[in-house]
């Protein structure tokens, strides 16, 4: 399976995702520049994680325009698989492949620490190896994390089953916190 | 020419920025202030001699495509 991991200007984690796929996993892997029109031979792209464009005007904002974005949005619908990392996960939804949008830190801090996810499907191409229920111990990073959507767009992502994985505590409880699905979270895109 | 376009959040999405600033403006006494909005201002100067509807439709469409984010803001666009 070979997999492509996208660079725009700003991003800074391609590096930790093209040691994952390549030492981790032991699959191919490839860069792929934000001015690339075509992801041919491509299995599954990633976008990874720090601040395209110096996201000053939005997080993800200037980077949906990035040539490259064209070819990731036609390589999802044929049913390639796109995984955005933290800043990669705002493009996403910046670019309409993913509904909702990140809004700033409740708190305004940036949050930086580890904690607990759950795995609430196993039915993805991401997660089909793990047990439902399994908890991750995963590290967190961001100042724009707040994850936000329209009650009926959260009920609709709810319904299909979208929700990938949820913040729980060490215990598996949901935690009340509106946190952060970004950094580690997995955009799930299935083919329509 | 010039123009300015507003984006704000929309109504109905949370704010923090905005509820920061509210509480430091209670601490700080002026308590009369009910809610605090925050959002960004965009001043555009514009060349002379444009034609007038080309240049609204760019901007509106700048304004609308690029400078907000349609699912948490809203804009405004004032011309003089």
């Amino acid at each position: 399976m070979k997999f492509g991991v996208v660079i725009f200007p700003g991003s800074n984690c391609e590096h930790d995702c093209y040691y994952a796929i390549e030492s981790v996993i032991g699959q191919p892997v490839e860069f792929i520049w934000h001015q690339d029109t075509s992801l041919k031979g491509f299995d599954a792209v990633i976008l990874p994680g720090g601040f395209a464009y110096g996201d000053y005007l939005r997080t993800g904002a200037l980077a949906k325009f990035s040539p490259v974005m064209k070819a990731v949005a036609d390589f999802a619908r044929k049913g390639g698989l796109v995984f955005g990392i933290c800043n990669g996960f705002q493009i996403l939804t910046e670019a309409g492949l993913l509904p909702g949008a990140l809004l700033r830190n409740v708190g305004l801090k940036y949050v930086c620490k580890f904690l607990h996810l759950r795995t609430e499907t196993t039915e993805t191409p991401y997660t089909n190896l793990m047990g439902k229920g399994q908890l991750l111990r995963i590290p967190i990073g961001h100042g724009d994390g707040n994850f936000f959507a329209e009650a009926e767009t959260l009920k609709r992502i709810e319904n299909n089953g979208q929700v990938v994985f949820r913040y729980v505590t060490a215990d598996g409880q949901i935690t009340r916190i509106r946190t952060d699905p970004v950094r580690t979270c997995l955009a799930a895109q299935t083919a329509n | 020419m010039k123009a300015t376009v507003i984006v704000t959040l929309k109504p109905t999405v949370l704010d923090p920025q905005g509820m920061t600033i509210h509480r430091s403006l209670a601490s700080l006494g002026l308590s009369d202030i009910t809610d605090v909005r925050q959002g960004k201002i965009f001043h555009m100067r514009l060349k002379d001699g444009l034609p007038p509807e080309r240049t609204r439709e760019q901007v509106e469409r700048l304004a609308k495509e690029v400078l907000t984010n349609p699912v948490i803001e809203e804009y405004r666009v004032l011309w003089e």
